[in-house]
């Protein structure tokens, strides 16, 4: 049976490959070069990482929380989410979009200058987005959104005709939805 | 528990606490403090290598052969780079190792210090978990729980980075008991219902094949026993991979030889009709899959594994058991027996037909010659003539690996010791300084290559000095064979840098380390040469001189499924030149 070989016989060609995005909360000792560590292992086995959010949640066990956003084929993903299980420090790793609709949050700070029309229009934006002004002179604005993704997304999408001259982003924070712990 | 006591006596003490009783190293100024302790203590013995990379291939040696983790000990800078081939190797070949590196003093980290280098972020990759001891404090933890991680789980390298000053400064030692890793518990019994579905499987399987992997070996002699028992109970057909050789004896009825690449016809065809496949403790590596979307493209699969990360890591499989295989057979066992299935007797001798059929075309055949050794001829003399000894075998890697693995038989497990994953070459020698460390009277073997061997040939001097007779039986034909043999299938016969002009006299070269010479040079001498060589009491360097353009077969092309082989004799000519498609030739 010498079919032709269309397809290297690394990737699966029994597998139609749909990737997805997925939202990974991962709690990790916060000990020295465990960010290297997830870090690494993306690079490595050539992953995705979209958006990557690390700071300490809970002080007296020294535990840090890493809000990540992968894209990858539904079998990519399995194998992020076991070879992240298989770093020593990791404490776990849960996968919050196939939990459910998780709440996710990011925060930007978006810098317009600009004067007249433009300049008025850039703040009225910002009120119907609930921007919070957090600078200003005569000449700019530096505002402060929260929001999801896409809200984030079309803030500064409007804001690039008006004098958008610069962006600061945080990465998307995210958590379960209803009373229960992950 | 707890006592005061130096860093450097932390790292001795935590040894003996570990049961070490031999580490593999080589001092430099980062690494003097334990030194020192070494000199003034005699319960641990060090072995002192030629060079870094020896360092862990014995250990790795060492491991492979015992069960137990092996322990190298080397200095900053140089002394861990040279370290890292050996780690990874150890890594993707799941081998215990535990890796302690000097470091400059913590005041120096980040300073460009002289033979500074940054070890942790070095080995991160190329280790299982590795650490940087900045506190004297925290010193016998992790000493305690390298160990731990090393051993469990799925084995690997560990390395412990400790700056010159913590192995001055004086802190609270505490004993392994009081050590409990906070993090890392691999999941080691399966899953019930798992177990009970994977009987159901093979008991309703027409075709079946169960097919191990080193993790059989890595479960320890007790899973090799459990596996055999399996194969007992079922009159399943088993195969192997590279590293899986000796869990079940190759003298068994059931035995399909090796798979892969470069394993049997039978073996690989029964993988590609089959209807279950029971993969256990192996990982379906591209050297085993061949081409992906025509591998075994019928059979329901069942995958044993203790890290979960190998399940459906390249081939989807139907049933996951997540567990240390020796723990999973157990219950399986058990399971099996006590429901007796009534296997489709009629359907598995249809099976059994088959698969001698297959194993007919007598794959491994080669074409014999009494004017010059044939590199099979060699291997098949070396197994007959020391089959009966208490024999160790390694290799390095290349054609003589592979002919090593189908023509050398294993009837236990942890007898054969070579480098599968990384395919490191130079692993060979060192690695056999390190099994004969661990078992002073046994016959160990290191089935080389002339272009491998030379890679870590300065080891032979470890040998000398701590009278480790190790054989060093090389295959040589003057080429970097597997090289050569791509070279011909795949770039039209170009030899580009694959002949190695100006060997050494590898007889003279034995003298000149203080050991034995032996060549061979005619079939007639082989024999003879090769008793005289186990006769000997000292480490050997055999020359067994072999016909310069033998290929390898079998072989799966590149690209290609298990059904589509090159078998050497009956395709010999014309139609190799054409084997490997375009789109296999980008493929290693």
């Amino acid at each position: 049976m010498s079919t032709s070989s269309a397809q290297s016989h690394y990737p699966s060609a029994t597998y139609t490959p749909t990737t997805e995005s997925h939202t990974l909360s991962v709690l990790v000792d916060n000990e020295p070069g465990v960010l290297a560590r997830v870090i690494g292992l993306f690079s490595g086995r050539g992953y995705n990482i979209d958006s990557l959010t690390v700071s300490e949640t809970e002080h007296e066990s020294h535990l840090s929380r890493i809000t990540m956003v992968t894209t990858g084929t539904p079998m990519v993903i399995e194998q992020i989410i076991h070879q992240l299980e298989r770093l020593v420090p990791i404490h776990s790793v849960t996968d919050l979009t196939v939990d459910g609709n998780p709440l996710e949050r990011e925060l930007a700070l978006v810098k317009v200058a600009g004067k007249g029309d433009a300049r008025v229009e850039a703040l009225r934006l910002a009120e119907a987005f609930r921007a919070q002004v957090i600078d200003a002179s005569t000449e700019h604005f530096v505002f402060e959104i929260t929001g999801r993704l896409n809200k984030i997304e079309q803030f500064i999408t409007l804001m690039q005709p008006l004098g958008l001259v610069e962006v600061a982003r945080t990465g998307i924070a995210a958590i379960g939805r209803g009373k229960e712990a992950m | 528990m707890a006592r005061e006591m130096t860093g450097a006596q932390m790292v001795l003490k935590a040894l003996a606490d570990q049961d070490v009783e031999h580490i593999f190293g080589y001092p430099g100024g980062a690494v003097l403090p334990i030194y020192d302790e070494i000199f003034q203590r005699n319960d641990i013995q060090h072995i002192l290598v030629r060079h870094e990379q020896g360092a862990v291939h014995a250990a790795e040696g060492y491991a492979r052969s015992t069960g137990k983790p092996g322990v190298v000990l080397v200095t900053s800078g140089p002394g861990a780079t040279n370290a890292v081939t050996g780690l990874t190797d150890a890594l993707m070949d799941s081998i215990p190792i535990v890796c302690i590196t000097g470091q400059v003093p913590t005041h120096l980290i980040g300073n460009d210090a002289f033979q500074e280098c940054d070890t942790v972020g070095i080995t991160r990759p190329c280790t299982k978990h590795n650490y940087l001891v900045k506190d004297v404090n925290d010193l016998a933890r992790v000493m305690h729980e390298a160990f731990y991680v090393a051993i469990s789980g799925r084995p690997g390298p560990v390395v412990v980075d400790i700056p010159k000053d913590v192995q001055f400064a004086s802190g609270e030692y505490v004993g392994p008991s009081n050590v409990k890793h906070k993090t890392y518990r691999p999941t080691v019994t399966g899953s019930q219902d798992a177990i009970r579905a994977a009987v159901d499987l093979m008991a309703g399987a027409r075709k079946p094949i169960l097919y191990s992997g080193g993790g059989v070996i890595n479960s320890g002699p007790a899973a090799s026993q459990l596996l055999r028992e399996l194969v007992r109970l079922t009159g399943f057909p088993i195969t192997s991979t590279l590293m899986g050789l000796g869990a079940f004896p190759a003298s068994g009825k059931e035995w399909l030889g090796m798979l892969g690449m470069h394993g049997t016809y039978e073996a690989n065809m029964a993988m590609h009709d089959c209807d279950v496949m029971v993969c256990i403790g192996a990982r379906f590596d591209d050297r085993i899959t061949g081409r992906l979307d025509a591998f075994s493209p019928d059979s329901k699969k069942i995958h044993i594994d203790i890290d979960p990360s190998s399940i459906n890591k390249n081939v989807h499989v139907d049933l996951p058991v997540i567990g240390d295989v020796g723990h999973v057979l157990e219950e399986l066992i058990r399971v099996w027996k006590a429901r007796t299935p009534e296997l489709d007797a009629k359907a598995i001798a249809d099976w059994w037909q088959q698969i001698e059929q297959w194993r007919a075309r007598k794959s491994l055949s080669f074409r014999n010659r009494d004017d010059v050794i044939m590199p099979q001829y060699a291997i098949q003399r070396l197994y007959e003539l020391t089959k009966d000894h208490d024999t160790f075998i390694t290799t390095e890697v290349g054609q003589h690996q592979m002919w090593a693995a189908q023509h050398y038989h294993f009837e236990e497990p942890n007898r054969w010791m070579t480098s599968g994953g990384l395919g490191t070459m130079g692993y060979g020698l060192p690695a056999a300084v390190g099994v004969q460390k661990a078992h002073p009277d046994a016959l160990v073997i290191d089935i080389a290559g002339e272009a491998s061997v030379l890679m870590n040939m300065q080891e032979m001097s470890t040998a000398v000095q701590f009278d480790l007779p190790v054989k060093i039986f090389i295959v040589n034909n003057q080429y970097m064979g597997m090289v050569r043999q791509w070279q011909e299938l795949l770039h039209g016969g170009r030899y580009a840098h694959s002949y190695t002009d100006a060997l050494p006299d590898f007889v003279k070269l034995a003298e000149a380390y203080q050991c034995v010479g032996i060549r061979a040079e005619k079939p007639a001498e082989l024999d003879d040469a090769i008793k005289e060589m186990i006769a000997v009491r000292k480490p050997v360097i055999f020359d067994c001189v072999v016909d310069q353009v033998e290929n390898c077969y079998p072989m799966i092309p590149s690209g290609e499924a298990h059904n589509n082989m090159l078998l050497g004799n009956a395709d010999e000519g014309g139609e190799l030149k054409d084997a490997i498609s375009e789109e296999g030739k980008v493929l290693v």
